[in-house]
């Protein structure tokens, strides 16, 4: 498909990062606030997929190949399969264990780390989790609708 | 009767979309009903999960009281993602098909009608 | 009309007639029966997992094996897709 004006291309170069940090903020904060990975994610993609709509999908699919894309959310999965296994070694016999949780040894340091106004590392595994699951929905999501635009760009009969 | 009008909507929302799957012709008219189904069983999960004057189960500024059930929210979050993923599949393969047919009639594709 | 036509008005009316009977019959909206194991989960979701959130800790903590099979799915789903529009661009 074809891109737009230079009026649609211009305002939503500006409006761009504004809206990614409020998607990232539902990631980040998913067990304090209502939201977490699934949810944020969703809204990181769907603005992802308003650049491919304003860019025209020739020029999308010219800078980011799917390739990329593929290799980004087999991290997102790679990652939550390790912070799961993590929990059968340094925890008890259980798999998915939480192992951050509580006063222990390894727990003093970690848990100090960013204690603020809001207090975000309160919860051991589980923002590491909402990062892990959240970029992989963001990564699949994005990767389908580049592809399906793409494809229906070409000619018939091919 | 009028109590449990939210089970009538999720009785609604079903049949019409059982409808539209058995008597369209239009390959997109059948995918758009299967959507609608998928979108009956969610209002449903969530419609287990109420109690009488609850508040969402959040403790973060809560104007206290009981909360709801945390467990069918759960449930509910996980078929949402699903459906979505079921949802692209079923289009790329309804493109697939019309490249290699030319032509959308649930009726004319395949090996022809049975005697 | 053929008969193909009436036999799926007839399995129409049939199912529709047993979903509304069983939404009539429900339990009152607002009261279900059991709730015992949820609220096993609201009394000591802050004690044991530390968050504030009921709906995440089920998600990933009590019920962490859901969220694994749905991931596995969305995988699945993403990898067939791009395996389909890559014949049609060849």
């Amino acid at each position: 498909m074809s891109g737009m004006s230079k009026i649609v291309k211009t305002i939503t170069s500006i409006a761009f990062p504004f809206t990614m940090i409020y998607g990232l903020y539902i990631i980040a904060h998913g067990h304090l606030t209502p939201g977490g990975g699934f949810q944020g994610g969703a809204v990181v993609a769907s603005r992802c997929a308003m650049i491919l709509f304003a860019y025209g999908s020739v020029w999308t699919m010219g800078k980011i190949k799917e390739k990329h894309l593929s290799g980004l959310e087999s991290l997102g999965a790679i990652g939550f399969i390790c912070l799961a296994f993590f929990g059968l070694i340094f925890g008890l016999q259980y798999f998915f264990n939480n192992f951050l949780v509580g006063e222990k040894g390894l727990n003093l340091i970690f848990n100090q780390l960013a204690i603020g106004a809001s207090n975000i590392n309160t919860a051991g595994v589980l923002p590491l989790m909402n990062f892990a699951v959240g970029l992989k929905v963001i990564a699949g999501l994005f990767g389908i609708v580049l592809v399906m635009a793409y494809a229906t760009s070409l000619k018939e009969g091919k | 009767m009028i109590f449990n009008i939210p089970f009538i909507a999720v009785a609604a929302l079903v049949l019409i979309g059982l409808y539209a799957v058995v008597f369209k012709r239009n390959l997109i008219k059948i995918v758009i009903g299967i959507t609608l189904i998928e979108s009956g069983v969610n209002l449903f999960l969530i419609t287990l999960a109420y109690r009488k004057d609850s508040t969402a189960p959040i403790y973060t500024a809560s104007p206290g009281g009981i909360m709801s059930m945390p467990v069918p929210h759960a449930l509910t979050l996980t078929s949402i993602v699903i459906g979505v993923a079921v949802l692209a599949l079923m289009l790329s393969l309804v493109v697939y098909i019309y490249r290699h047919y030319k032509t959308l009639d649930v009726r004319k594709i395949g090996g022809g009608e049975e005697e | 009309m053929s008969k193909r036509n009436i036999a799926a008005v007839i399995f129409l009316v049939i199912v529709a007639v047993f979903f509304v009977f069983s939404a009539l019959m429900m339990h009152p909206f607002g009261e279900p029966e059991k709730t015992e194991m949820d609220q096993y989960i609201i009394d000591n979701t802050q004690g044991e997992t530390g968050a504030d959130n009921g709906v995440t800790s089920v998600v990933f903590d009590y019920r962490g094996f859901d969220t694994l099979g749905e991931a596995t799915v969305l995988f699945t789903a993403v990898a067939s897709v791009i395996l389909i529009f890559r014949r049609l661009k060849k």
